[in-house]
């Protein structure tokens, strides 16, 4: 084809203009075609999603309103639902996970990024990147029958003895397996990899020459670190932690293999507790009524605003971050 | 010897300084030996509890269907998570592809920007959200489709699984597409060859190493996915079963079911099927990964 295309047009100058022939029309219209349906496809789904589950929280939400967020009974039978111990279940294991992942994943990518040497830097990289990749399942079968009988018998009795005068540390002496604590260590593991990563490579990107300025006007590695590193990439760190966030709240099996399932909500971490997403993958195995199928699905939709959210709003802050550090040139 | 050697020690304000970032810098490296004890301790659990209960019967048999009887393998969840991935790669490949050759050769780049925010934004939901939405898309409701609809299915699963890995798809296709030099572009344009040609031709073979690479890790991760199946695709006989309008068993969920019931020969049977999933899902993204850097390497070379 392409070689008759070029004869036809050496042999008749005139007809430059049609070098397009009809089957590469069709071809590329075809190609176009097809391709930007595909990418509708992938923004159409988020929005298929959206309705979807909204759809199907309806009527949930007329029966309940947003009363649902208050309530704290959860009785299948009585067709009593709410969500409020789950909420705050939620917003206390994501909280608790990214107070301490927040700190380790910086270190860790200021470690890869200015610290490490380069032998040292990519095996341990890659590492950390491996952790990313162990299913969450598997994270919540070691956290089972590993973690949280370690955390019942010697993590939460010396955490209680040291900060049980601080009510949500009370307890830690019953040596309860199942507990909100042993799932925050959970989510913190599963965090660490996502905002580490992230950091390194916001670390990475901060111009040599501010870091040899600060090194040269004679600050330590720490204190070139505190100045000029982190304050340069700060927005950045925010929105690595937020995206970490994000994964902490929907993250579902891990959580419901470890927390133990229960509410209301005691006032220590160091007992059972419940989140909106490992309520959802606990009661996947029949509800009782259309009634708590709504309510089921109105949680989804309740756990899909806030990562939206969440989400939305470290996306904007990498953009701008991104915006500026590359705005002048 | 009047003038006294000067001390090079630092002191006073100095040593607190080097204290300081003495503490700093061993709080980096200890953070960083967390995450890696981390990963070490829960292969390590998992290896040394799940490797010993290995055995052929475990790979080719079915579930032990007398009540205390150990001895039974996950055949039936190796299938069935081979049809799901099988599924999801047939759905979120083909678009996934596609769509990262319309932004790399087609879009503006603002429109390029959209298209990336809103698979950034998918690839944010949480899994478990995407089970429900496709459990109240075609198995809640009739949809004689396909023959699905109205129950569980490896479709509905896959299905699931396909929207999981379709961000993962597009967003690593995209970069690769976007590493291919722009001369080898304009070459073939100006020998006359049209768009859709170079595409299929010269742009897709050129990246396909990264293309297939980029999947790969997206089959990985969709894998060891359990949360989109728990209201798609849970519910299912203990038999091998190769139908995907049937429900079938998957490695994850045995996991999940495994681990949270009564019985310790079913606990055995848990650390085994964890030991061949986490063995299946890092060898492979670890040997994609190795694979991605070399076909990133050689494009960024040829610039």
């Amino acid at each position: 084809m392409l070689g008759a295309m070029q004869a036809t047009s050496i042999a008749r100058p005139p007809a430059l203009r049609r070098t397009r022939n009809a089957g590469d029309r069709i071809g590329d219209g075809v190609l176009y075609g097809l391709t930007a349906l595909a990418a509708l496809i992938g923004v159409l789904v988020v929005f298929a999603i959206v309705w979807r589950v909204a759809e199907g929280a309806w009527p949930a939400i007329r029966l309940y309103g947003l009363s649902f967020l208050w309530h704290s009974e959860w009785n299948a039978p009585l067709d009593k639902f709410g969500a409020r111990d789950l909420v705050i279940g939620t917003v206390v294991t994501s909280f608790g996970a990214m107070l301490l992942s927040a700190p380790l994943s910086i270190a860790i990518g200021l470690f890869l990024s200015e610290l490490a040497p380069p032998w040292v830097r990519t095996p341990v990289g890659s590492l950390v990147d491996m952790l990313a990749a162990v299913p969450s399942v598997v994270i919540g079968l070691w956290g089972i029958y590993v973690l949280a009988p370690f955390d019942a018998q010697h993590v939460q009795p010396f955490l209680g003895a040291i900060l049980g005068w601080i009510p949500i540390f009370a307890g830690g002496g019953d040596k309860t397996p199942s507990t909100v604590f042993t799932a925050i260590i959970v989510l913190t593991i599963m965090t660490i990899p996502i905002t580490s990563s992230i950091c390194r490579e916001l670390f990475l990107g901060v111009p040599t020459e501010l870091e040899e300025g600060s090194i040269g006007l004679g600050a330590t590695r720490w204190e070139m670190v505190r100045t000029v590193v982190v304050p340069s990439v700060r927005g950045g760190v925010v929105a690595a932690v937020i995206l970490g966030l994000g994964r902490a709240l929907g993250e579902a099996i891990a959580v419901t293999q470890v927390i133990g399932n229960f509410i209301p909500l005691k006032h220590t971490i160091f007992a059972p507790g419940d989140t909106i997403a490992s309520r959802l993958a606990n009661q996947y195995q029949g509800a009782i009524s259309e009634n708590q199928v709504a309510a089921l699905i109105y949680l989804a939709l309740i756990l899909l605003v806030i990562t939206f959210l969440s989400n939305l709003a470290a996306q904007r802050i990498v953009k701008r971050f991104e915006l500026q550090r590359t705005g002048g040139s | 010897m009047e003038p006294k050697a000067i001390s090079l020690r630092a002191t006073g304000r100095g040593r607190r300084r080097l204290f300081v970032n003495r503490l700093a810098e061993g709080s980096a490296v200890l953070a960083a030996a967390v995450a890696v004890a981390a990963l070490g301790i829960v292969v390590w659990s998992v290896g040394s509890r799940g490797a010993g209960a290995l055995s052929l019967d475990f790979f080719v048999k079915g579930p032990s269907s007398s009540f205390f009887g150990g001895g039974g393998g996950i055949a039936p969840a190796i299938v069935g998570s081979l049809l799901l991935v099988a599924v999801a790669a047939a759905f979120a490949v083909p678009v996934g592809v596609l769509t990262a050759i319309y932004v790399s050769e087609f879009s503006s780049p603002g429109v390029g920007r959209q298209i990336r925010l809103w698979l950034d934004v998918l690839n944010g939901f949480p899994s478990i959200v995407i089970g429900i939405f496709v459990f109240a898309l075609c198995v809640k409701v009739k949809m004689p489709l396909l023959g699905i609809g109205h129950h569980q299915s490896a479709i509905a699963g896959g299905f699931a699984l396909a929207i999981i890995m379709l961000p993962l798809v597009a967003r690593s296709s995209m970069e690769v597409l976007g590493l291919v030099p722009d001369h080898l572009r304009e070459g073939s344009y100006a020998l006359g060859v049209s768009k859709w040609q170079t595409v299929l031709r010269v742009v897709l073979p050129t990246s396909l190493g990264g293309i297939l690479t980029g999947t790969t890790l997206a089959v990985a991760r969709a894998a060891g996915e359990t949360a989109p199946l728990l209201f798609t695709c849970a519910i299912a006989g203990q038999l091998v079963d190769w139908n995907p309008t049937h429900s079938v068993q998957s490695i994850p969920l045995t996991i999940f079911t495994y681990s949270e019931s009564a019985d310790p020969a079913l606990h055995q049977q848990a650390w085994a099927a964890a030991f061949v999933l986490i063995v299946f899902v890092l060898v492979t993204s670890l040997a994609a990964r190795l694979l991605l850097d070399r076909s990133r390497r050689r494009l960024g070379l040829q610039r």
